[in-house]
């Protein structure tokens, strides 16, 4: 698009007597640009933000206790600041939900590109971003006042705020994400592939999974990241339904805490600038900024490595 | 077929189907119980009263404007900058210059940063940079740049969209390039761009881990003002959910309804449009 329009532009000028600049059409350039470095700015504040704080943190207490401490109290006396209680507390939630939305957001993935008709897609797919779109501390309530009493009724001894009702919610919240970029995916195979299978006998099973799935299995596997990556991310749902206990525990029926759930409860209370306490907001804001964004770099790798190429 | 495979198959679509009642039953449970322990709060008090200490006496009103205020800084600034971020990036950068490629990945960077951490990025700065406070404009800012991205990219997707036989006619009539986008591009991209912009809105609006950290006082007993202290109504509906009175319970889930109710319906009416103008070049 890009090239047409430079070769469209020289022959442009090449029939005007002279060359002119246009001043308008520079300055509505350098607007654009600006408008563009507005997200740029963002990232170098956000940045500097977590940075400089997090510095005056590590400045009291070292990275090594901070990072391999297996205790998080920092309002109690003597304070401690090992942070792992809070990242276990974030994976454990991350990996239970995982659990829930892979396998069901492929499931209905497969539906909806492979078995819906295409009217019903088309109802569905609307409906699903419904889901998508409920706000987060609705979610929470919904996992703290429904789904923890539910699975108290049915005999699972969850504490009031646990990580297994959380992730329950949160996996369920994360089925139209990983769904629709899988659709998407599965959408983009070519038809002479699954003509191709039905024409060898496969029947739709066989089709379905050795043919559409391993055929977009770049996106799936984007899908997965990305929907990893916001449930490390997310907060309201943790923050209601899990509670606020750091600990290290790979018991879900357990009240836990996630890095998000800590910063979520300590910025929303009156914390003096300046505190510790205070500081510790961004240490773990740091954290969680550094795990997210390598998850994201890993999705773009992983993607490249398993992209498979149709015209 | 053999009958295992038949069966095998029949076991298959049953998953698949398994999957799509968990996902649905889980939203129409979650609705329906919303409205049922909602509904006997859902009252006039609701809209029109402060909140209090006493459930009985409590109401939504200053949240619910304060959202209502929030959703309109986010369109004012989120529209504008996003789409011109979106002109940009489509019809202007050189991918080959190094920073145009650095705005491209920041912006993809960007849309995977976890919303808390915006409300860091706000929270530092109203603390100890610019001392604006907690105050309405504030939280607005912060929701503008926590969905730019959603914006930057709908747009783009929109623009994408516009085949660019449009573009070279109009450039063979003379336009300048402005001309082409300002006249061509953009009306025909308005519909895509409508429909992320309303999206990206109605996230905005039940954002909270962001506010949480920049603003919302629990008891605001007065109308909010653009400089003044608020609280949203997704924050207020937390706090509700953290009162250990349970008819602070049903008032959080009757505010749920409310908030249900503007999110829902912003989401119709994108997707509405989206089917309406749904155009085949």
């Amino acid at each position: 698009m890009s090239a047409q329009d430079a070769t469209l532009g020289q022959t442009g000028t090449l029939a005007l007597p002279r060359k002119r600049i246009r001043w308008g059409e520079v300055l509505v350039q350098g607007i654009l640009f600006l408008a563009a470095a507005v997200s740029v700015l963002t990232t170098v504040g956000i940045v500097v933000s977590l940075l400089v704080p997090a510095g005056e943190f590590f400045r009291e207490v070292s990275p090594r206790d901070f990072l391999t401490g297996t205790t998080w109290a920092p309002l109690f006396e003597p304070a401690h600041f090992g942070v792992l209680p809070l990242v276990v507390g974030t994976f454990l939630i991350s990996l239970l939900s995982a659990l829930v939305a892979f396998p069901l957001g492929v499931g209905v993935a497969i539906y909806l590109s492979e078995y819906a008709r295409p009217r019903a897609a088309s109802v569905l797919k609307p409906a699903l971003e419904i889901l998508a779109a409920i706000p987060t501390v609705v979610l929470g309530y919904f996992a703290l006042t429904f789904v923890t009493p539910l699975l108290r009724d049915l005999g699972v001894q969850v504490e009031i705020f646990n990580a297994l009702s959380a992730s329950l919610v949160l996996g369920v919240m994360l089925i139209p994400t990983v769904a629709s970029l899988s659709e998407d995916a599965m959408a983009a195979v070519p038809r002479d592939l699954r003509q191709g299978g039905y024409a060898l006998g496969a029947d739709k099973l066989q089709v379905s999974t050795r043919i559409v799935v391993p055929a977009a299995i770049s996106g799936i596997i984007a899908a997965f990241v990305l929907a990893f990556a916001r449930a490390v991310g997310e907060t309201m749902i943790v923050l209601i339904a899990a509670g606020q206990l750091p600990q290290i525990t790979f018991d879900p029926r357990e009240t836990i805490e996630t890095m998000t759930a800590f910063i979520g409860a300590t910025g929303n209370g009156d914390v003096p600038t300046g505190s510790i306490e205070y500081k510790t907001i961004f240490a773990v804001g740091l954290t969680l900024f550094a795990i997210t964004y390598a998850i994201n770099l890993l999705s773009i790798r992983l993607v490249r490595k398993f992209r498979e190429v149709y015209e | 077929m053999t009958s295992s495979r038949v069966l095998k198959n029949r076991a298959f679509e049953a998953a698949m189907l398994f999957a799509m009642v968990v996902a649905f039953g889980t939203l129409a449970v979650l609705l329906v119980d919303t409205l049922v322990t909602g509904w006997p709060q859902l009252d006039a008090q609701l809209f029109s009263d402060s909140p209090s200490t006493q459930p009985e006496e409590a109401g939504a009103r200053p949240a619910i404007l304060a959202t209502l205020y929030l959703g309109l800084i986010v369109l004012a600034l989120s529209v504008p900058i996003g789409v011109l971020t979106a002109i940009y990036l489509e019809e202007y950068a050189d991918r080959k210059r190094w920073w145009n490629r650095l705005i491209e990945v920041n912006i993809q960077n960007l849309a995977a940063v976890p919303s808390i951490v915006y409300g860091i990025l706000g929270l530092a700065f109203i603390v100890r940079g610019v001392g604006i406070g907690r105050v309405v404009l504030a939280g607005g800012l912060i929701l503008t740049l926590v969905v730019l991205p959603t914006v930057v990219v709908a747009s783009r997707e929109a623009i994408r969209a516009v085949p660019d036989s449009i573009r070279q006619g109009a450039f063979a009539l003379g336009a300048t390039k402005w001309q082409v986008v300002w006249r061509q591009v953009l009306p025909a991209a308005i519909p895509g761009m409508a429909t992320g912009s309303i999206l990206a809105l109605s996230r905005a609006v039940g954002e909270t881990a962001p506010l949480i950290m920049v603003g919302a006082i629990v008891y605001v007993a007065f109308d909010p003002t653009l400089l003044g202290p608020y609280t949203a109504l997704p924050v207020q509906i937390y706090n509700w959910t953290k009162q250990p009175d349970p008819t602070f319970q049903t008032l959080a889930a009757a505010g749920a309804i409310v908030l249900l109710a503007i999110v829902l319906s912003m989401n119709a009416v994108a997707i509405f449009l989206r089917n309406r103008y749904r155009k085949q070049w």
